[in-house]
């Protein structure tokens, strides 16, 4: 495509092309009707001044014949910019005026006509074309005729005037409005053009790549400013992306490899059947965790993706407190530690119930994973885990409080990464997905997953616009902020 | 039992077929739609295992196709698809219960002894009796020979599932989806705190006990005197 044909295949040419097209017929238009009305105006004004000519030169013949008349027409028709002027007798001789040809039998009938005609002072046919009059002729008493007209030279020469100012002015709206059309054109086909490029370059695999942003808050700019927006979140997402496929890469070699090598030693090693179950057995529970930690990455991926938000529903949080709560009590109360649930009004909600469940869940397998029963002889505060659903404000907060030792601040951030444990040792059991799993529910909600100090002890909050999901958040790591 | 597995992986397929066959059942396998449908339609089958996604006809169609046609064979979809709302959508099918891809043998087997025994209508009845243990579903009493057990509302939801399928392997998923409504995995055994409470309202104290954890697969209750399928092969 040339650069012409793309310019001419534009939208912006295209829309300017059609206001060009309404902009001159109205300019047309306006000026026809302007044109005519100047012509019926002046050929008004000359039937008046004839008539009234006609009415007074009448009074002079009735007043003093034909001889008076005769000299008053004389004297009339010698003014400069007369009117035309021709008293004949009833045979067609001229008595005076100062009108030389006329067609013939222009004088034959009374009435308004238009005619061609040739002053006195100019019958020298050669140099003077014929003019054209609007002409009356009054039939006297006596038989005379009396002839009394206006050029109509001055009314053409109006009309051609306004005729002509119409068509320069339509020829100059289309050159001024192509011009600036083009113009305009160009201009936003360049900023487009650098876009594209852009995007090409970005598409090419280039993701740092950010389209041009004038600064001036067009809608050019509010699109790029957007499309800068999305390509960030791209680009955070497909660095989460390669993080996790790094991570996956470690955190489940590593299983695998132990998996590998449990059958390899049972082949080698195994003396009894007794050896060879327990050795499959082994296996079994391996690949099970195996399957568990990939679960958790397929679940937190639909979340992220965006995908799992077919499924929302109104529901109570105080009752999924409830519902969780008691779930994991029985587990808390096995290792000493008192687990209470605060959700007396209902908190309605709506979203993606089972994440939402699978979320707390996680948060309560969390707390009473790291709090030890014998914290309480320590600091003197019973071991204890408070699962909270409240409405605050706009929002709506599920919280988890434990009374463990808690995450330093400096962690929080990384404790909510994939496969991030804090605990070096990892002698806890867990895959380390727990918290990211609620990261990704909380922000699939249009919501957050935040980390703060209980005082003692590490409490976790789960807040979602009361709203309902909004729109996916911005990836950038979240800061932790104390809630209460 | 006879049992049908509609698999389109020969390996898969296999593997069911004979574990089956060493548990005591009956099973034939279809590799593909078409004909695990005729099979399905000429066969007195107990129970069907159908793959969700198979060549020539998919899983959901060869269920639907059934249903159409009047027959109630339960039908378990395996599938790949491990989410909840594609469990919804299988279960809305017409499918009758949904285990995502990998399953343990034992849980499959479970959750198919539960189906096929499902017609059995074990679930109409108002009271429930295992040994000398009894359950009143309408008054929501519960007594073990003359002395009243008193249960928290979820402990005898969680024992009225267990004595519904007495004698029956219930795996810990079948127990979290069917008595808690979960279709998450909790990350630690929070079921077997809760069993472990139940069984100490129910068994402690009395010479027989009934609540039995079956190593590698769940919990059944049973009356102990009786020996039951499920009790040999585990």
């Amino acid at each position: 495509m040339t650069a012409l044909g793309k310019l001419f295949r534009t939208t912006t040419f295209k829309l300017t092309l059609v206001y060009l097209t309404v902009f001159a017929l109205f300019a047309a238009f306006l000026l026809g009707y302007f044109a005519l009305n100047t012509r019926r105006l002046i050929t008004e004004q000359i039937t008046d001044t004839v008539n009234a000519e006609i009415t007074g030169l009448s009074e002079q013949y009735r007043l003093g014949g034909i001889r008076r008349l005769v000299t008053v027409v004389d004297a009339r028709a010698r003014r400069p910019g007369s009117s035309l002027y021709l008293v004949t007798t009833f045979a067609g001789e001229t008595l005076a005026g100062n009108v030389t040809t006329l067609p013939p039998g222009t004088l034959d009938n009374p009435g308004w006509t238009e005619t061609a005609y040739r002053r006195l002072d100019e019958s020298d046919a050669a140099d003077h074309p014929e003019h054209r009059a609007l002409a009356r002729v009054f039939q006297l008493p006596g038989g005379f005729r009396l002839l009394v007209g206006r050029d109509l030279d001055e009314r053409d020469r109006l009309y051609n005037i306004v005729l002509s100012a119409g068509r320069w002015s339509i020829a100059i709206v289309i050159v001024l409005g192509l011009a600036g059309g083009l113009f305009v054109t160009r201009r936003v086909l360049r900023r487009v053009d650098a876009m594209t490029e852009t995007t090409r370059t970005i598409m090419q695999g280039d993701l740092t790549g950010r389209l041009p942003v004038a600064g001036t808050g067009d809608e050019l700019d509010r699109l790029g400013g957007n499309l800068n927006l999305m390509l960030e979140r791209i680009e955070a997402l497909m660095r989460g992306l390669k993080e996790v496929s790094d991570n996956i890469a470690h955190d489940l070699k590593t299983p695998i490899t132990r998996l590998r090598n449990r059958a390899e030693q049972a082949l080698r090693s195994a003396k009894s059947e007794a050896d060879y179950r327990s050795a499959l057995e082994s296996t079994i529970e391996e690949s099970d965790g195996l399957i568990r930690t990939f679960n958790a990455l397929l679940m937190i991926a639909r979340a992220e993706s965006g995908q799992a938000r077919e499924n929302m529903s109104e529901f109570d949080a105080a009752e999924i407190a409830h519902d969780v709560g008691e779930l994991y009590e029985a587990l808390a109360e096995e290792k000493g530690i008192t687990l209470k649930v605060q959700a007396d009004s209902p908190v309605p909600l709506r979203g993606n119930r089972e994440l939402i469940s699978q979320a707390l869940a996680n948060l309560i397998d969390n707390s009473i994973k790291y709090t030890e029963p014998c914290r309480s002889t320590e600091n003197g505060l019973p071991a204890e885990i408070v699962v909270r659903a409240m409405s605050e404000g706009d929002r709506i907060l599920l919280t988890v409080a434990d009374s463990g030792p808690g995450i330093p601040e400096a962690d929080r951030a990384r404790a909510v990464e994939r496969f991030v444990r804090l605990e070096q040792s990892r002698s806890k059991p867990g895959s380390g997905l727990g918290l990211s799993l609620a990261s990704a529910v909380a922000r699939l909600h249009g919501g957050e997953l935040t980390l703060a100090d209980n005082q003692p002890g590490l409490k976790t909050v789960i807040a979602l616009p009361r709203g309902g999901p909004v729109q996916m958040q911005d990836e950038a790591p979240r800061k932790t902020k104390d809630f209460l | 039992m006879r049992l049908l597995v509609i698999e389109d992986d020969r390996d898969a397929a296999d593997y069911l077929v004979k574990a089956f066959r060493e548990v005591g059942h009956v099973a034939d396998a279809a590799t593909d739609g078409d004909d695990g449908l005729a099979m399905a339609l000429g066969g007195q089958y107990d129970v069907l295992i159908v793959d969700r996604m198979l060549p020539k006809r998919d899983g959901l169609a060869v269920i639907g196709a059934l249903r159409a046609k009047g027959m109630e064979t339960p039908a378990l979809i395996l599938s790949a698809l491990g989410q909840v709302d594609d469990r919804v959508k299988g279960l809305r099918a017409g499918g009758d219960d949904y285990l995502p891809k990998p399953y343990s043998f034992s849980e499959l087997l479970a959750r198919v002894e539960v189906l096929a025994r499902r017609r059995g209508g074990r679930g109409e009845e108002t009271v429930l009796r295992v040994g000398d243990l009894k359950l009143d579903r309408l008054s929501h009493q519960v007594h073990r020979g003359e002395e009243e057990i008193s249960l928290q509302p979820r402990e005898f939801r969680l024992l009225e599932y267990l004595m519904q399928h007495a004698g029956q392997v219930v795996t810990r998923t079948m127990l979290l989806e069917n008595v808690w409504d979960y279709h998450f995995d909790p990350q630690t055994n929070v079921i077997d705190v809760h069993i472990s409470r139940l069984r100490s309202k129910i068994d402690k104290g009395f010479s027989q006990p009934l609540l039995h954890t079956i190593r590698g697969a769940g919990y059944m209750i049973r009356d102990g005197a009786r020996k039951t399928l499920s009790d040999d092969h585990v």
